[in-house]
């Protein structure tokens, strides 16, 4: 592990080893967090100190002499890495970027759904991707064979992308404005299920060569997800995977869950899926416009007020 | 594995406290694992021990405290306990739930010197 800033294993491609150029950013969060946590423990229990000092061994305190004493810090594990899904998800929405996280088992055709979607998008919008996996930069490669721009994050040793990592991706790739961003996450239906990246959605695949049952299997995902690709529905009539059984155990998990049938081979859901993203994008862009519009008025104002 | 990545979110975080909090030792942490949240509480044991070694926490105590999920009805328009994410109202057998409470993974205390 990286011992400036605790990356892990993980490397963004074309950045060589650790690229520590990129740190300052990092300390800076660190700082910030620390410092706003303090502040804000400080502010509610302002005795917190003096309360616990007199818990220890000897019941008293001697300065200068260590005992033990309790303290109340009352932080999220995952703190660090929600902060960083904050400082991304506020980097996206500033620029219009549409961000989908997309979760699922290894083998489910995540790959073949972006490059297929990709070569059908990128015509008619700015579309850009990071790929995450432990090694290799073979799906980075495929979609850039399609024009895209790509960068591949290798996490090493790591079973998922966290938020750190794709805000590194995030100044190597420098997505265009306004553009729809896929993040294809390292196959796996358990560990990324708890890290927030700043995607508007976590879009969950699930092909139907696997068990229908895999939203009980593995509920914590299907919980994060607002859509749920059923992929490689072109293979039903081979199987007896049972759609509908499928479909009710991913509502048993997550009752707001929207299920999309889909098959790069046949066709089959692909216009749905392309307006589901069009839709999304477009609410990415409304918001932007929002902002910007209320940066103009004020800076019109501003402008009226000084002539 | 993620638990490892959660084990080191930990560490990190009483790193950050041991100045703002003035300890050099951790003895004891408690930890809020709800039902429903993310880790597994002996895979979260069996990493914290790798991790804490050669740290200021070395040797310290996990104690893992466990809260129990739990999730608006819809239906009902009541809050009921849940054990999993995918379990049915107790009460009117439906599905459709908004869990509530549980999915909390929050350093509660620490045990310092």
């Amino acid at each position: 592990m990286c011992t400036v800033c605790g990356c892990g294993d993980a490397r963004v491609e074309g950045s060589g080893h650790h690229h520590h150029h990129d740190h300052g950013h990092d300390h800076g969060h660190t700082h910030d967090h620390t410092h706003d946590h303090t502040h804000d423990h400080d502010h509610d229990h302002p005795h917190s100190h003096d309360q616990h000092y007199g818990h220890g061994i000897a019941g008293v305190h001697v300065p200068g002499m260590s005992q033990t004493r309790i303290v109340q810090i009352e932080q999220d594990i995952l703190g660090r890495n929600n902060a960083d899904a904050a400082a991304n998800r506020a980097r996206l929405a500033e620029a219009g970027i549409f961000a989908l996280n997309l979760v699922s088992s290894p083998g489910s055709g995540k790959t073949t759904l972006l490059v297929e979607t990709v070569s059908r998008l990128k015509d008619h919008m700015p579309v850009a991707v990071i790929e995450g996996d432990q090694q290799t930069s073979f799906d980075a490669d495929r979609i850039r064979a399609t024009g895209a721009p790509a960068v591949q994050v290798n996490t090493g040793k790591g079973c998922h992308l966290d938020a750190h990592m794709i805000g590194h991706a995030l100044d190597r790739l420098d997505p265009p404005e306004n553009a729809v961003l896929f993040i294809e996450n390292v196959g796996n239906l358990v560990c990324p299920a708890a890290f927030d990246l700043g995607e508007a959605h976590k879009v969950v695949i699930l092909s139907v060569t696997e068990g229908e049952d895999k939203p009980l299997k593995y509920p914590d995902m299907f919980a994060a997800a607002d859509l749920m690709i059923l992929s490689k529905v072109d293979l039903l009539p081979h199987l007896t995977f049972d759609v509908e059984r499928c479909l009710d155990y991913a509502r048993q998990v997550n009752p707001n869950i929207q299920p999309l049938r889909l098959s790069t081979v046949s066709g089959e859901g692909m216009e749905d899926w392309l307006a589901w993203l069009a839709k999304g994008r477009k609410g990415a862009l409304a918001r932007r416009q929002a902002v910007l519009e209320a940066k103009l008025a004020a800076l019109r104002k501003d402008l009226e007020a000084g002539a | 594995m993620h638990e490892m990545a959660m084990t080191e979110g930990i560490l990190r975080i009483l790193e950050d406290q041991a100045k703002a909090q003035n300890y050099s030792k951790v003895r004891t942490v408690w930890l809020e694992l709800g039902q429903l949240s993310h880790a597994d509480p002996e895979a979260m044991a069996f990493c914290f021990d790798a991790v804490m070694r050669g740290t200021l926490a070395e040797g310290a105590k996990l104690e893992i405290v466990r809260t129990p999920g739990e999730a608006w009805c819809l239906g009902c328009g009541e809050t009921v306990t849940v054990a999993q994410r995918y379990d049915a109202c107790p009460r009117c057998g439906s599905h459709r739930l908004q869990v509530t409470k549980g999915d909390d993974m929050r350093i509660m205390e620490l045990e310092v010197e």
